[in-house]
């Protein structure tokens, strides 16, 4: 069983190697719209999957946050994708799975993955 | 919506969209009640008593003013299909409390669902905000402070892997076991 003792351990550990992270001119943005309309579509698990993706990777150059409704509700889960000096790229329809290919692709190795994208939705 | 627990999630976003530094979640199952409680406080901004009734009743309103959203009036629904109900009491300045009350073996009634990972994102994604859950089963009872985690944590960020890590696994252990014991007694 997981306990708050184990918790101070991992904090005794990690405090040593901050890694420097966010807000700096080279950060990726990440959003996924939160409202109703996008939770009902499944956003909660494709937030995770960011989550995971990008800790798992160790991407500490990239932000995720939420925003409220984004404007096309049919089209949920949708998710801004912001490269530094790039364009924002907005993907819809969105699940994990997908959110797996748009890190490795998208955001890991700069190629934009259109056929998720809303461009090649409408 | 699927779950409860994907209402919680949609509920405190408008308490964290409101600027509230404190949010409590508590989820009160009583079997021989046959009741499931779901209670969210908060202390954000509040709305005006012409404002509560806009939301939870928003095609009340004849003029088209801005859009209204669904999540209050969706939850008040959810909730009355099973025979339950529904409170919801603000102050301007003070802040919000929003009561649903479900008939706990009442057919409608939505399951709980993941809501490990629901209070998990929320207060990952929400680092400035402290949330207090509680969840009661019957005599079993989990709670988390976020206040006394980061105590812990002392500037160690709750994005960390491994503290997010840790977390999402507490999460769903205390989950799991307050279910377990539940036969037993
Ligand atoms: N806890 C709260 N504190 C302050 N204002 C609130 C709170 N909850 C709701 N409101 C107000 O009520 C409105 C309606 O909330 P509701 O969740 O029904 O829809 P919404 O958040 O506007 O849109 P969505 O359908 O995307 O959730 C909010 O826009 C907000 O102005
Ligand atoms: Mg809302």
């Amino acid at each position: 069983m997981k306990s708050l003792a184990e918790l101070q351990e991992i904090r005794n550990r990690t405090i040593g190697n901050l890694t420097m992270r966010k807000e700096e001119d080279d950060a990726v943005r990440v959003v996924v719209g939160m409202a109703t309309c996008g939770i009902a579509a499944g956003a909660r698990p494709v937030m995770s999957a960011f989550v995971e993706e990008i800790a798992k990777r160790n991407l500490a150059n990239v932000t995720v946050a939420q925003t409220g409704c984004i404007g096309v509700c049919r089209l949920e889960p949708i998710v801004e994708v912001t490269l530094p000096g790039q364009d924002k790229v907005t993907y819809v329809k969105m699940s994990p799975e997908k959110v797996a290919r748009v890190v490795a692709e998208h955001i890991v190795n700069k190629q934009v993955v259109t056929e998720y994208t809303i461009g090649a939705a409408e | 919506m699927e779950e409860l627990s994907l209402h919680i999630l949609d509920i405190v976003q408008n308490s964290v969209a409101a600027k509230a530094e404190l949010i409590e979640v508590e989820i009160v199952e009583d079997i021989e009640a046959d009741t499931l409680t779901i209670t969210i406080t908060d202390n954000g901004c509040g709305m005006s008593e012409e404002m509560v009734k806009k939301v939870v009743d928003p095609f009340t309103t004849g003029r088209k003013t801005r859009r209204v959203g669904l999540g209050i009036p969706l939850f008040k629904l959810a909730a009355e299909l099973t025979g339950g109900d529904f409170e919801i009491e603000s102050e301007l300045g003070k802040g919000t409390r929003i009561l649903a009350r479900f008939g706990h073996s009442h057919i409608d009634r939505q399951p709980l669902g993941d809501i490990a990972s629901t209070m998990h994102q929320l207060i990952v994604m929400n680092e400035n905000t402290d949330f207090l859950y509680v969840h009661k089963v019957n005599g079993n009872e989990f709670k988390l402070d976020t206040r006394e985690v980061k105590e812990i944590l002392g500037g160690v960020s709750l994005a960390e892997y491994e503290v997010m890590v840790w977390l999402l696994e507490y999460l769903k252990e205390n989950e799991d076991s307050l279910y377990k014991t539940v036969g037993k007694e």
